[in-house]
């Protein structure tokens, strides 16, 4: 694989495997999201470290948006987004399988009615 | 304790659907490791892949070309700190990443310990060596763990304008004065071999692809990808009227691709091992940048703390 190198005997497992040591200077990680023209949603686009929102900003800048990606930036501090467990996916998300009358697609309508 | 782990059973499912697999899923201990050691490598492999090119932005033969330089060199950058935030939903923080690549306990692509020796260098960097990278980052694309595939996506669109932009200045030089052509074949002859070896070492001695493939990590084999890109590239190099250096290259009707000849594995293993022309100076200049710019990062943080009235 191209960017990835061979093991070697020497090589120690440990070192790929989190050790919690040190934090980047201790900057915040943000969250990226772009809105790519009038009219659409802001969207999730990558993360980054900065001190502060407004140097966030630039840097999403530089990082994010090098080729005309987007018209707007927002930048989230990612301790601040609250998200559903994982593992509750199944109780939040279930029920709505069995409700297929929520769904257009549910009602049969005769062939001769238009606009329907 | 993993072996018997609930979230085990719906971590082999997600592969077998072919779904991707999210930060916040249980994984096997080894899938992590196996992850952040390969996405690090990926993102250092990117930082110190500046260096080569770095070292031509102030002598690019025209302004265009110039621009065209920094434009790619700032991609490297960015596609650094995608793959770096990718390797840190894994657990692992961007500070032990960066102490790790300096105290040269983490790797990165052997192919950046070889020096850009002339133009033509910088030529062969995008169509060879992004062009081997790319073969690699397609297949990349559909890993198995979400935050890689997606940041693979990002950085292949990327990529393509660096290959191109590659192969119009062999294309260029190809077709210029005699010195030019020279120099073209020259970058041609030195980055032939080392582009090839980036693909890994063969299949029958790569131990740990196996269960990367069952992970679904990496969906080809390292001999699979360096035949694509051998078929890929050759007749790009006839078109540039250039010789690939491989007395034994010819083209196999019966299998439908091209052999080629033996790799130097020893070579390799020395590059891997720190033995090539450039691994010491790499690291020190990467050393170097990170302890000159400390004063940068403490002035921004220092900046931040007192707009929010907290202490430094």
């Amino acid at each position: 694989m191209s960017y990835s190198v061979p093991r070697l005997a020497e090589e120690r497992d440990t070192d790929f495997m989190p050790q919690g040591e040190g934090r980047f200077s201790g900057w915040s990680l943000w969250e990226v999201f772009i809105r790519q023209r009038r009219g659409m949603s802001h969207v999730h686009a990558g993360s980054l470290h900065a001190p502060d929102a407004e140097m966030a900003l630039q840097s999403a800048r530089d990082v994010y948006t090098r080729r005309g990606e987007g018209i707007s930036l927002w930048v989230v501090r990612s301790s601040d987004i609250t998200a559903s467990d994982a593992s509750d996916a199944d109780s939040l998300f279930e029920p709505t399988g069995d409700k297929p009358y929520r769904e257009a697609t549910f009602y049969q309508v005769p062939a001769e009615v238009k606009w329907l | 304790m993993t072996e018997h782990h609930p979230g085990r059973h719906r971590f082999e499912a997600l592969l077998a659907a072919e779904e991707k697999v999210e930060p916040a899923d249980w994984m096997p201990d080894g899938y992590r490791q196996t992850l952040i050691r390969q996405i690090a490598q990926h993102a250092h492999s990117e930082v110190i892949g500046m260096q080569p090119e770095g070292n031509w932005i102030s002598r690019a033969p025209t302004l265009k070309r110039k621009a065209i330089l920094m434009a790619k060199v700032q991609d490297e950058a960015g596609h650094g700190l995608y793959l770096y935030s990718a390797a840190e939903t894994l657990g692992i923080t961007r500070d032990e990443m960066m102490r790790l690549l300096h105290e040269g306990r983490h790797k990165y692509s052997s192919i950046f310990n070889y020096p850009t020796l002339s133009w033509a260098d910088i030529g062969c960097i995008g169509w060879l060596v992004d062009g081997a990278a790319i073969t690699n980052q397609v297949m990349l694309t559909r890993c198995s763990y979400g935050p890689y595939a997606r940041g693979m996506v990002r950085i292949c669109q990327e990529e393509s304008f660096h290959q191109r932009q590659g192969f119009e200045i062999m294309s260029t030089l190809s077709r210029g004065a005699p010195a030019q052509r020279e120099m073209a074949q020259d970058g041609l002859n030195r980055w032939w071999w080392p582009s090839l070896m980036m693909f890994g070492p063969p299949d029958s001695e790569s131990t740990h692809s196996r269960q990367s493939m069952e992970w679904k990590i990496k969906r080809a084999s390292n001999d699979e990808l360096r035949q694509q890109f051998v078929d890929m590239t050759v007749p790009q190099a006839e078109y540039l009227g250039l010789a690939v250096p491989d007395p034994d290259l010819s083209w196999n009707a019966e299998r439908g691709h091209y052999d080629f000849g033996e790799i130097d594995w020893e070579e390799f293993w020395a590059v891997v091992r720190g033995n090539g022309p450039m691994n010491r100076e790499r690291i020190a200049h990467k050393r170097a940048a990170w302890e000159e710019g400390t004063w940068v990062r403490e002035a921004a943080s220092a900046y931040a703390a007192r707009r929010t009235g907290k202490a430094a």
